[in-house]
């Protein structure tokens, strides 16, 4: 029952976008003033999608193993958190979230954009009854999340072990909100573009959304990377792996997007340019799905590959991005620019900010579709690694970097003030830290050494635009502003000192010998068996001493019993100067044991700094939100 | 603002989805090609192993005869299996040298004894530096040999029964 109950709220919702997506026109077109209607089947439609996906959790929740899809990726046995997880761990249940994401973004939007002239809002919630239905069609039609199986299995085929992981409960919802709340963003140019009215107004509606899928993106790039880091057991935090560019991708486009929906709301001025951002964003974010989705690239996130849902994915892709490129080539002409600024304002240094991060989205496209083209073009086969992605995206990005201590200094429309000597000290800091790097550590890369000095010049420039005002009456989104490229100063900085200060070492040894690593000595105590609920291991318990505190460390070699999977299971140990990252190999003929062993000073910053970047985005969120919801008081 | 500046997303677009498309309908293939096909065997010397089975040198490789060869070990569970499709192309007249990878003498004459002798020649690579120079990753695998000792395939893991047809076709041809 609960499975047809969510396959009916399915086709219903479905049923809904359509009729949203027909009175939407009807009202645009202005014949029939169907306003309220768009709206409350927006609301309906949404609700919909979440009670499918409600269905599905408890299908989940209980093993249901007559539903095809629990009974592929499920298991009795195993915890209750990763059943429920399990139901957005594979193909139909993360596109059903997909989906339920794109329609709770369509009920919010209905139900808290009143500001928009009534034709945008209406035009914007018929392009989201647009995506809608084509998503529901790709559910309904190539990826039934709620197909019965006849008769049921008797058990289960269980879950990925490498997926049985806290990460997996968070990482891929916290990336569809991001992904899917772009398509806010995309709707509403669309729907500002139809109706031609690209203005301030429509820049406040939109910020709110692009900000919270930013956020979402920033958290969910972060956690997958700290995923991948401890669960992998390779030691690295990022691998340029098609999938883990898929999702940076929306984030670099979302970025530049965050910055000019702001000279737009501020300022009146770069038109044309925000509206193909919030295109491309949301293109982004459908390429990524469609990558994912396909397989058609080869990645260590290895899914189900089905040639007819990629096509069906490419379809929509196609249909939608080429349409509202299309709108766009009609309309932007008509988009009369707003106010003028100088070269050196803080508008010039967002146009110029917007320009280094599509070129560095563009490396990443390239480099990321560059093994596809070739092989089209000459059927031989390469890959693209860090090396390219490194050399090319890296520099560009130190450039970032330097703006972003530059540009919150800078006022509006006109510089006339000599704000540059105000960066003396974090200039100096960033010369010091780079005749020290140049000096002290001649095997890390340049652009390691380039990462320190930047990192050591913007941390302290990021604070800048709030000395001197008070704390109390600095608007939250300055103080979000100025955390954010903290954050991102923050993160430069552990990136730069893991390139630089990384000892790594990889022996065969018995238990009772002790290896070193960086400042440590690592004992090897001993190997044990040991067993949880749905695996067996062998654990190495390893004693790490440096001067007088002890650390006792217990990576494992886990196997998984179904389906039969082997896993390493890191230990780490983080310390505030730190990580000490140990991994458990196999064993040789003579008694001895792989150990891979990482001594990874202040590695931690980077995560620390993307979280310090989503709360500065979440800080700038509530600010923009209570002074909306101030000015709506007064009217 | 110019024309061509509208146009060229969805210029850009249009390619990008042709290359998906185009992908989609030939999807990759997964098999990795050896990068030694159509190169000579790499210069090596290996001394022999087991009592009446001589070394193997890459001069052995190339006396105008194709053939195979095979590296092996006796501690490798699959090899075994692999053992009785090796026997019989050695009866259809295939001519089969071995290398034996990080292997004891004593190993290799228990093995032979136990699964049956096909090999011409068996040399020893103890540290396994000719399987690397060889740009072989594991045991088993087999390379067909042309009769002037250039590498013409790769097959990585055991042959199979249903491969041995192929297998003398293709040495036929390279006759």
């Amino acid at each position: 029952m609960i499975a047809e109950a969510g396959l009916a709220a399915l086709w219903l919702a479905a049923a809904l976008s359509l009729l949203g997506l027909f009175l939407s026109v009807v009202h645009v077109r202005g014949k029939l003033d169907a306003d309220r209607a768009v709206r409350s089947l927006a609301i309906v439609q949404g609700v919909l999608c979440l009670l499918a996906f409600a269905m599905l959790l408890v299908a989940f929740a209980n093993t249901d193993l007559s539903v095809a899809l629990v009974a592929e990726n499920s298991h009795s046995a195993k915890p209750l958190i990763y059943k429920i997880a399990g139901a957005w761990g594979n193909h139909e249940g993360s596109m059903l979230l997909w989906v339920t994401v794109l329609g709770l973004s369509g009920t919010a939007l209905a139900a808290f954009s009143r500001q928009l002239p009534s034709r945008t809002l209406i035009a914007a919630l018929g392009a989201q009854a647009a995506l809608a239905l084509g998503f529901h069609a790709f559910l309904l039609f190539a990826s039934n999340p709620f197909a019965r199986l006849d008769p049921p299995a008797p058990q289960g085929r269980g879950l990925n072990p490498l997926l049985q992981d806290p990460g997996l409960a968070f990482h891929p919802p916290t990336l569809y909100l991001g992904y899917v709340g772009l398509s806010v963003a995309f709707s509403l140019a669309v729907g500002a573009m139809l109706a031609g009215d690209v203005d301030r107004k429509l820049a406040r509606a939109m910020r709110p959304w692009v900000l919270g899928a930013w956020i979402f993106l920033t958290l969910g790039i972060t956690a997958g990377s700290y995923w991948a880091y401890y669960e992998l057991g390779w030691g690295g935090w990022w691998f340029w792996d098609p999938v883990e560019n898929a999702s940076l991708m929306p984030w670099l486009a979302s970025t530049a997007l965050l910055h000019s929906v702001a000279v737009l709301a501020a300022r009146n001025a770069l038109k044309a340019w925000t509206m193909m951002l919030a295109v491309i964003a949301f293109s982004m974010s459908m390429v990524g799905t469609f990558l994912v989705r396909s397989g058609i690239l080869t990645s260590v996130h290895a899914f189900a590959v089905d040639p007819t849902r990629g096509a069906f994915i490419l379809i929509l892709l196609g249909l939608y991005v080429t349409a509202a490129f299309l709108l766009f080539a009609v309309r932007a002409a008509t988009l009369r620019e707003g106010a003028p600024f100088d070269p050196v304002s803080r508008e010039a240094a967002i146009v110029v900010n917007n320009l280094l991060l599509t070129v560095i989205l563009g490396i990443v496209f390239i480099g990321t579709l560059y093994p596809l083209m070739a092989e089209a073009v000459s059927g031989e086969k390469i890959s693209v690694g860090a090396p390219y992605f490194n050399a090319v995206a890296g520099p560009l990005a130190i450039l970032l970097g330097i703006l972003l201590a530059v540009g919150p200094l800078l006022s509006w429309r006109q510089e006339k003030r000599p704000v540059l000597r105000k960066l003396a000290l974090p200039a100096l800091f960033a010369a010091t830290a780079l005749v020290i790097a140049f000096l002290a550590l001649p095997q890390a890369t340049v652009l390691a050494k380039l990462g320190l000095a930047l990192a050591a010049g913007l941390i302290p420039a990021a604070v800048l635009p709030l000395i001197g005002r008070n704390p109390l009456r600095t608007p939250l989104a300055v103080w979000g502003m100025a955390i954010a490229h903290l954050g991102a100063g923050v993160a430069v900085a552990g990136m730069a000192a893991d390139s630089a200060f990384t000892v790594e070492k990889l022996t065969a040894s018995r238990p009772g010998e002790t290896v070193s690593v960086g400042p440590w000595l690592v004992r090897f105590e001993s190997v044990a068996p040991v067993a949880g609920p749905n695996w067996t291991a062998v654990e190495a318990e390893l004693r790490a001493s440096r001067g007088g505190g002890v650390q006792i460390l217990r990576p494992q070699s886990r196997f998984f019993t179904s389906p039969p999977t082997e896993t390493n299971e890191a230990a780490i140990k983080t310390l505030l100067n730190g990580q000490l990252y140990t991994v458990l190999g196999q064993a040789d003929a003579e008694g001895r044991w792989q150990l891979r062993l990482w001594w990874k000073p202040l590695v931690t910053l980077i995560w620390f700094g993307g979280v310090l970047v989503g709360l500065g985005g979440l800080l700038a969120f509530v600010g923009h939100a209570r002074r909306a919801w101030r000015r709506r008081a007064l009217i | 603002m110019s024309r061509a500046f509208r146009l060229l997303p969805i210029i850009l677009l249009v390619w990008v989805l042709l290359a998906f498309a185009w992908r989609l309908i030939q999807p990759p293939d997964p098999t990795v090609r050896s990068q030694l096909v159509n190169r000579e065997v790499p210069q090596f010397v290996l001394q022999p192993l087991v009592d009446g089975v001589p070394g193997l040198t890459s001069a052995d490789l190339a006396t105008g005869e194709p053939r195979l060869l095979n590296l092996f070990g006796s501690w490798c569970v699959p090899c075994i299996g692999e053992a009785p499709v090796l026997e019989d192309l050695q009866r259809r007249g295939v001519k089969i040298d071995g290398i034996a990878i990080r292997d004891t003498a004593s190993g290799v004459s228990a093995f032979l004894r136990r699964h049956g002798n096909p090999y011409a020649r068996v040399g020893s690579d103890p540290n396994s530096n000719v399987q690397l120079a060889l740009g072989s990753a594991g045991v088993p695998e087999t390379f067909v040999v042309d009769g002037k000792g250039v590498i013409r395939r790769q097959y990585v893991g055991p042959i199979s029964s249903s491969d041995v047809s192929k297998i003398i076709v293709e040495l036929k041809e390279l006759r």
